[in-house]
């Protein structure tokens, strides 16, 4: 069988086409400098279905733009690159598969891709037992936790801890220091109920209450009077398909009278802000990844990577206004690829044989400045722990629009190394 | 030759074939292979209890949870070594569906489907609570370094394949012996016609509670097997498309059959493998295949060949 | 909050709970107490109308209520005749035998989750409520000058969710009425009764299971589309009604309209009372054991009458 590929020959001829210079060169010919023109083949672990397939699908979008980007400027050490996507199903089992397939089937050179992080925990020993260099884009804590192997890494979002810990001074300095939590039950949501706790506890503030709502659920006004009066700020994170309903609920649930509110855009990705029931955000805070809508200050990276996906200035779809991205996370994706581009080339990558050379390479990164390649603004990787740390915003809700309040520095994200995966053997 | 001995060299002889396969794949077959032979070690678990006592459990994933926590947590926790850790995963396994059994067994019919159901969900709802330790739905990894057997490396492609498949021949080699001694026959009795079977004078309470208990830790076998050849651990697997699951294939590969459940994970593997390369949509594909299934053959793929080619068949 | 306060709020979420399981179980519970269907694929017939009262009222644009009004009548119609089709197409043919019924539905289930993924896509989207008014409540307490009424803070529900408990109650009495005072009801029950004296009787049985099917899925179609502008539409939001349609229905006692009524009742509004008084998951994990041994020393039901 073929797998499906999302950029097959066509879709690359017309890339070259758009690139105008090479319109009439035949494919061949246009990377002929390199030893070989076989294409490299990046096996893409996708969530078509299952729960996470709302992210998926602009995965998949980001990861389209980018390969046509690299393609056009001459591709990876003068070779195409070329996507091979497979669907994990959201679920471990399946991702592990697919990684066999990559690494046995397709002959990928690497496997990339996949939010969830109960499919990169499941995919990871295979990465590892294939020496299949494995490069997620999850933002779970479970890379630098140490939990892994040293095929796996996440050089292209920053993790749960230092997201969840450089909000804390903005929050207590700025909404309230009296905080109730409230967060899915289970390891992505303890992992912001344990690393904000603790943080606001250093800067003096403290948790009155912690909520933690079943995964299963589908309605949430019976959880909310567990928020004690005295409450300063409500910190929420939510995800999967309920996130609406849990949002406007909580708006529906304090009426006239709330305290100040801080989310997680996890809550409301892929959510359009406009949603009937959700005008009580109207001045609440957001931590976004990226900020959605096109901000005053919008760098000539973040126009170049909304247009390449195809976004407009609201963080939708510029084909359908009402198809929102999720934007807090797809760039992810494409600096990913930028960074298995650099790595190949650091490592001059000719196949297989090469890959523990490419994960040496990558190790080797620190500082990235904003680019074209980091259009989410300027990143270090950490070779040690194989996780990136960058920037991050807050932004408040104004006029219906997330408006960028505060840039943190990489400073505030930074951490204690808890792993040395350098140490290990291949 | 008599079909005792027919069944037996069958028995055998795929036993050997597999073996022989282990080398002669090219290795993402191999890969495959060998967990198919784990799911459907899995599925011959299930089928002990669908196939042969007739009953239908939706609840068989906290069996085979309580196999894959029981290694997973003792090698994590206890650092116990893959012998030792197999073992409690198998106690694990066999004490709940002890206790399951107890309970669910005063029912009968859909009440026993759901009873089995609410179960297995208090038992997904159980791991996400004690979050701590399991890490919940994302689960978490058994180190490459433990999983091995003395000096035998289980991560390594060969050996992985042959430990899955002493997995599966043991499972396939208990239900085959299971179903030559009469202890199969009064199960198939109690299938068939529980009345009567109870009027012969067997004990068809404990027959049920035996089937229960071997269905049960045969499927938390597999579920432990899982964990170690593949390193992961994660409530997903004890999640109710995981008692589904078993299920289909057992339907699929022929209810009642010794080798209908590898068949039918074999298949159903394939089935998703081959046509996620056509389609995102490819559950889709196996929704029309059930209802093909269900419309033009009944009895499964192995259960129609019985049926109408050869009558031999176990 | 106050204990009292905190109380009513999970009454009145759990009476919406409720109200909407009623009416998807009743579904069910119809279609095992006249055909002996377990039908898996019901949370789907559930999720159909779901999605197909997004589409209808995105169509209509401009006025919600429109919309609304038009899902209500839309999708249960196109959810009962799909499922007139799966009757007619596999249950039928396969002469509604129990396994094959469970497997065959299954396969409709995949079927129609992934028509919907392809079709609808994968995102959660809402539906415009037709209104949607915030109620604060009173509460009142022995204070220090007597007996006081206030407004406790977060005490409140919505005016369209005061529609979807008053909406249910009456699409149960009319459902009541059809099945106890008109023709219709009397040939479902004579099925029901005893298939074999109803076909010797004359009555069109094969015609009966279709209708029958196709109302249980127009059942669970039309609560979705009554709790669609409070939750969201979403390909597998199929699951979790299933579930617990099958609770109630098993709780209820098989067949049994009351029973189903009041199981729902009893499993809508427990769920939210336990979570009172316990840590959420931990009330879930409570819960679900309870429905279980229920079940175990009751197998007929809590409302059922013992098998002679």
């Amino acid at each position: 069988m073929t797998p499906r590929t999302m950029t097959n020959r066509r879709t690359l001829l017309k890339g070259a086409a758009a690139g105008g210079l090479l319109a009439a060169a035949p494919l061949a010919a246009r990377f002929a400098s390199a030893q070989s023109a076989a294409p490299i083949r990046i096996g893409f672990q996708q969530h078509s279905t299952g729960i996470g397939a709302a992210y998926g699908r602009w995965y998949g979008r980001t990861t389209e733009a980018a390969v046509k980007m690299i393609n056009d400027a001459g591709g990876i050490n003068g070779r195409p690159v070329e996507i091979v996507a497979e669907d994990d199903g959201t679920d471990p089992k399946r991702g592990a598969e697919v990684l066999e397939k990559f690494a046995n089937q397709s002959n990928c050179d690497v496997a990339f891709g996949t939010l969830f992080s109960h499919v990169v925990i499941g995919s990871a020993p295979a990465a590892g037992e294939l020496k299949l260099p494995y490069f997620v884009v999850s933002e779970g804590h479970h890379v630098a936790s140490g939990m892994l192997n040293r095929y796996t890494l996440q050089p292209g979002i920053t993790d749960v801890k230092s997201q969840v810990q450089a909000m804390a001074p903005y929050v207590s300095e700025n909404l309230g220091k009296k905080v109730t939590m409230i967060y899915p039950d289970f390891a992505f949501g303890h992992d912001h109920r344990d690393y904000f706790s603790a943080a606001i506890k250093e800067q003096g503030g403290e948790v009155l209450e912690m909520i933690a709502i079943p995964p299963t659920e589908t309605s949430f006004t019976k959880y909310f009077p567990k928020i004690p009066r005295d409450t300063e700020v409500v910190y929420h994170v939510m995800v999967g398909p309920a996130v609406l309903t849990f949002v406007k609920e909580l708006g529906e649930f304090f009426g006239p009278s709330r305290p100040e509110i801080f989310g997680f855009i996890d809550s409301l990705e892929a959510v359009d802000l406009a949603s009937p029931g959700l005008e009580f955000l109207e001045g609440t805070y957001f931590w976004e990844g990226n900020p959605r809508y096109a901000q005053e200050d919008q760098t000539s990276h973040d126009k170049l990577f909304r247009e390449a996906v195809g976004v407009d200035a609201n963080g939708a779809s510029v084909s359908d206004p009402k198809d929102v991205s999720t934007y807090a996370h797809m760039f992810g994706c494409w600096e990913t690829l930028h960074i298995i581009k650099a790595g190949m080339e650091a490592a001059n990558y000719q196949g297989p044989e090469d890959r523990a050379k490419l994960i040496e390479a990558v190790e080797a990164m620190t500082d990235m400045p904003e680019s074209d390649a980091h259009p989410q603004g300027p990143k270090r990787f950490n070779g040690k722990t194989h996780q990136v740390f960058g920037v991050q915003y807050i932004s408040r809700v104004e006029n219906g629009k997330l408006v960028k309040v505060h840039t943190t520095s990489i400073e505030d994200t930074l951490y204690p190394d808890e792993v040395d995966y350098t140490t290990m053997s291949f | 030759m008599s079909s005792g001995a027919r069944s037996t060299l069958l028995h055998l002889g795929l036993i050997a074939l597999l073996f022989v396969l282990a080398f002669a794949l090219p290795s993402y077959h191999q890969g495959n292979l060998a967990r198919i032979m784990v799911l459907a070690t899995y599925a011959i678990g299930y089928n002990v209890l669908f196939g042969y006592a007739g009953l239908l459990s939706l609840g068989h994933a906290m069996f085979f949870g309580a196999g894959m926590y029981g290694l997973g947590l003792a090698m994590q926790y206890g650092g116990l070594g893959v012998i030792p850790a197999f073992a409690v995963g198998l106690i694990c396994a066999a004490v709940l569906s002890t206790v399951v059994a107890l309970l669910a067994l005063r029912t009968i019919g859909v009440a026993f489907m759901i009873v089995t159901l609410m179960f297995a969900q208090a038992g997904y709802l159980t791991v996400l609570y004690f979050g701590a330790w399991t890490r919940g739905d994302e689960g978490f990894v058994i180190a490459q370094s433990a999983r091995a057997i003395g000096g035998l490396d289980l991560t390594d492609p060969t050996t992985r394949y042959l430990a899955a498949l002493v997995l599966f021949s043991a499972a396939l080699l208990i239900t085959a012996r299971m179903m030559q001694v009469s202890f199969g026959s009064v199960l198939i009795g109690v299938r068939e016609n529980e009345e009567r079977t109870r009027m012969l004078g067997y004990d068809v309470f404990r027959h049920k509670l035996a089937a229960v208990v071997i269905s049960g830790t045969i499927s938390g076998a597999a579920g432990a097997g899982y964990a170690v050849l593949f390193g992961y651990v994660g409530a997903t697997f004890t999640s109710v498309q995981y008692s589904i699951f078993p299920l289909l294939w057992v339907l699929l590969g022929g209810a009642g059959t010794t080798i209908g459940p590898l068949v039918g994970t074999l298949f159903m593997f394939y089935l998703i493998d081959y046509s996620s390369g056509l389609t995102n949509a490819y559950m889709l594909i196996a929704g029309v295949v059930l209802v093909l299934l269900t419309l033009f053959a009944r009895a499964g793929l192995v259960g129609e060949i019985r049926k109408r080619w050869v009558a031999w068949l176990p | 909050m106050e204990f009292g306060p905190h109380l009513l709020l999970a009454v009145l979420e759990g009476a919406v709970g409720a109200a909407v399981l009623a009416l998807t179980a009743l579904g069910l519970s119809l279609v095992f107490g006249v055909m002996r269907v377990v039908n898996v694929a019901h949370g789907e017939f559930f999720m159909l109308g779901a999605v197909i009262a997004w589409f209808v009222a995105t169509s209509f644009g401009g006025q919600p209520a429109v919309g609304f009004v038009a899902a209500l009548a839309v999708a249960p119609l196109i959810a009962g005749l799909v499922a007139v089709l799966v009757d007619r197409l596999i249950l039928k043919p396969v002469k509604y035998d129990p396994e094959a019924t469970i497997v065959g539905t299954i396969g409709v289930l995949y079927i129609l989750q992934q028509t919907a993924l392809m079709t609808y896509g994968p995102e959660a989207r809402p539906v415009e409520p037709p209104f949607s008014h915030r109620i604060a409540l009173p509460w009142f307490e022995w204070g220090e000058n007597g007996f006081a009424m206030f407004y406790p803070w977060g005490l409140s529900t919505n005016s369209y969710k005061l529609f979807v408990i008053a909406a249910a109650i009456v699409i149960l009495l009319v459902f009541w009425l059809v099945m106890t005072r008109s023709r219709a009801g009397l040939l479902m029950r004579a099925t029901q009764l005893d298939r074999e004296t109803a076909l010797a009787f004359g009555i069109p049985v094969s015609r009966v299971y279709s209708v029958v099917f196709g109302l249980g899925a127009g059942l669970a179609a039309l609560a979705a589309v009554l709790i669609v502008p409070i939750q969201q539409a979403h390909y597998l939001m199929g699951h979790d009604p299933l579930l617990l349609s099958f609770i109630v229905v098993i709780i209820g006692g098989l067949g049994s309209i009351r029973g189903t009524v009041l199981a729902a009742v009893l499993i809508g509004m427990s769920d939210g009372i336990i979570s009172v008084f316990l840590s959420p998951t931990l009330s879930k994990i409570i819960a679900t054991l309870l429905v279980a041994l229920v079940l175990v020393f009751r197998p007929q039901g809590l409302f059922g009458k013992k098998p002679a």
